[in-house]
């Protein structure tokens, strides 16, 4: 005896009315919660059930910063050489090449003026997904320039890191870019202009030790890993096992570095309030 | 004194040279024709060696183990009128970072630099030169106090990075070096920077922001050290040569790539192999940077100085 019995002959569903399934439609946090694609986007990239903060890109900081995602792009044509002939285990060129195609992105950074909730708000926003957001010429020229650009308007600043470090290809001059960065910070701190560090995860390395941690504010997002050393060098140097959750933003917190975490969805409000205080405007609403 | 492995065919002749020596005082042969020959082989193969190092050698040479270091500089240029100063007034005395003032001819200056150890013991003391969160805070709280008072900064760079410690991780290692690199790039007095012997990366950035910035013959000065990177590119720390010769790090790279300003000569054989030459050599390089520098106003110097580290970097665009 059958378990169920079919009521209609023979189901036949034309093409058209066929829903599709595309692929990557659902996502699984680290916890292993699953989401809804379409879901996710509309909160934030935030996993709604663990509050997990998916990794995400320039292209998305863009659109939960600036109102109806419109803005400029600043230098979005900078791109890298190859000053030292590289070579590891590939050219450097190749590596390049194939991070291009891979994200679509020209390097490790996109900066961008546009209004926030009413008002110019520049942002360079780091893409961990070219070369591990790593920092080379390119990302200290375009980080400067947009620093320009905030200098010349009397426009507050904001950086979101997302970064392993220097740009080891690059070597010396990657390193430079900590020092040519702060150049840049120094003078916006001169013009009494405010800059706001967004630490997301990770920020390490080179960016820890440079504009991520000279924020006016330095904040974060929820459960980012923020360091200087990563953790597995830590962990080799000294032996010892490391605490739960060393380097998180809630230890940061803790230890004094970060002036406090944010909620993506509170990201935008809470920065804008911020620079309505600390420039003694009327409060947006 | 130790020898590294390419410098053995110089220490089979040295020996040689000795022996030599020996049987000359000891009996009746004349060996002068001979020593000579010996003496004369022995210039020849330092030439044949030390001109020729490969930046691996180079980066051997600058750990090597007889090298001078910070306080050794200190010692023979300021003499007794070096006056350390210790602390950075939050949480301890950072022993790998030194720091003080002192006299090099009549001028007064604020001295500060890692410092690493000549034996087990004092390396251990001086946590082989690797400063934590503290020492960068020392660093900064003299060189505000030389700020205050016009007094010149001289930072000596010598360290394998800054310690990745659990304790510096918590009380901030890169806030520490962000922070000094930041104030170093407004410093309203004259900051000469030499790398003495190892510039690690942000360890060695952290002081190492100078209006002119002086490489020694035998150093190296990169975004990482040879071995990590090759840990970390090739998966495997066998590759250290080859990242040595592809981070291009030694002085002679550093000037062409204008991160450095000017290479000064070692005597054959390294720093090492005649210190009072070394030491001549660092002093009268910085009394010739500070000469370019101290007629320089305190705004023309910082505008100077952020110019000069706004343009670098190479890119397409």
């Amino acid at each position: 005896m059958a378990w169920f019995k079919r009521k209609d002959k023979g189901i036949h569903t034309s093409t058209e009315d066929k829903k599709d399934i595309p692929k990557g439609l659902w996502y699984k946090s680290p916890t292993g919660k699953i989401i809804d694609s379409e879901e996710l986007a509309k909160n934030f990239y935030v996993s709604p059930e663990d509050g997990y903060h998916v990794r995400i890109g320039s292209k998305e900081y863009f659109e939960i910063l600036f109102d109806d995602n419109k803005f400029k792009e600043l230098d979005k044509d900078l791109s890298s050489k190859d000053p030292l002939k590289f070579i590891d285990t590939k050219k450097y060129p190749e590596r390049l090449k194939a991070a291009q195609e891979k994200t679509s992105l020209t390097d490790a950074v996109r900066c961008a003026v546009g209004k926030s909730k009413g008002k110019d708000l520049v942002i360079a926003a780091m893409d961990f997904a070219f070369i591990g957001g790593s920092m080379g010429s390119v990302v200290g020229e375009k980080i400067a320039r947009a620093a320009d650009y905030a200098l010349k308007n009397k426009l507050p600043f904001m950086i979101i890191s997302k970064s392993g470090g220097a740009r080891m290809m690059e070597a010396a001059l990657s390193l430079m870019q900590l020092a040519k960065t702060s150049v840049k910070l120094a003078q916006l701190a001169d013009a009494g202009l405010p800059y706001i560090s967004l630490c997301t995860d990770p920020t390490t390395g080179g960016t820890t030790a440079s504009f991520a941690m000279l924020g006016d504010i330095t904040i974060a997002e929820p459960g980012a890993l923020i360091g200087f050393a990563g953790p597995r060098i830590v962990r080799d140097t000294t032996g010892k096992e490391l605490p739960e959750g060393f380097q998180t933003s809630e230890f940061l917190l803790e230890h004094g570095f970060l002036d406090f975490i944010t909620l993506r969805k509170d990201l935008k409000n809470r920065v804008n309030l911020y620079i309505d205080l600390i420039t003694n405007a009327p409060l947006r609403a | 004194m130790e020898y590294l492995e390419f410098e053995l065919p110089i220490k089979e002749l040295e020996d040689q040279l000795g022996k030599c020596q020996i049987i000359g005082e000891e009996s009746d042969v004349d060996v002068t024709e001979t020593c000579k020959q010996i003496e004369k082989k022995l210039v020849a193969t330092k030439k044949e060696i030390y001109k020729n190092l490969t930046p691996w050698q180079r980066v051997q040479m600058s750990r090597h183990p007889n090298r001078p270091y910070t306080l050794d500089y200190i010692k023979a240029l300021c003499g007794d009128s070096f006056l350390e100063l210790h602390g950075d007034r939050n949480f301890k005395d950072d022993k790998a970072m030194i720091g003080g003032l002192g006299k090099i001819g009549d001028q007064s200056y604020m001295i500060i630099g890692q410092q690493k150890g000549y034996n087990t013991k004092t390396r251990q003391y001086r946590n082989f030169g690797m400063a934590n969160p503290e020492g960068y805070r020392k660093a900064l709280r003299l060189m505000k106090s030389a700020e205050k008072f016009g007094i010149p900064v001289i930072t000596l760079l010598d360290t394998p990075g800054a310690y990745p410690g659990l304790e510096a991780e918590e009380r901030g290692q890169g806030e520490a070096i962000a922070r000094n690199i930041l104030e170093m790039t407004r410093l309203k007095v004259p900051i000469i920077t030499i790398v003495i012997g190892e510039g690690a990366s942000g360890g060695a950035l952290g002081i190492g922001v100078g209006d002119k910035v002086l490489m020694l013959e035998n150093t190296w000065y990169s975004v990482i050290s040879p071995e990590s990177c090759s840990s970390i590119l090739w998966r495997s720390w066998e590759y250290k040569e080859q990242a040595a010769e592809a981070l291009k790090l030694t002085a002679n790279d550093m000037k062409k790539m204008k991160i450095v300003d000017e290479i000064i000569k070692e005597p054959l054989g390294g720093a090492h192999s005649n210190r009072d030459k070394t030491f001549l050599a660092v002093k009268n390089a910085i009394e010739k940077t500070f000469d370019e520098l101290k007629n320089l106003s305190p705004k023309d110097l910082v505008a100077q100085r952020m110019d000069k580290y706004s343009q670098m970097g190479v890119y397409k665009g």
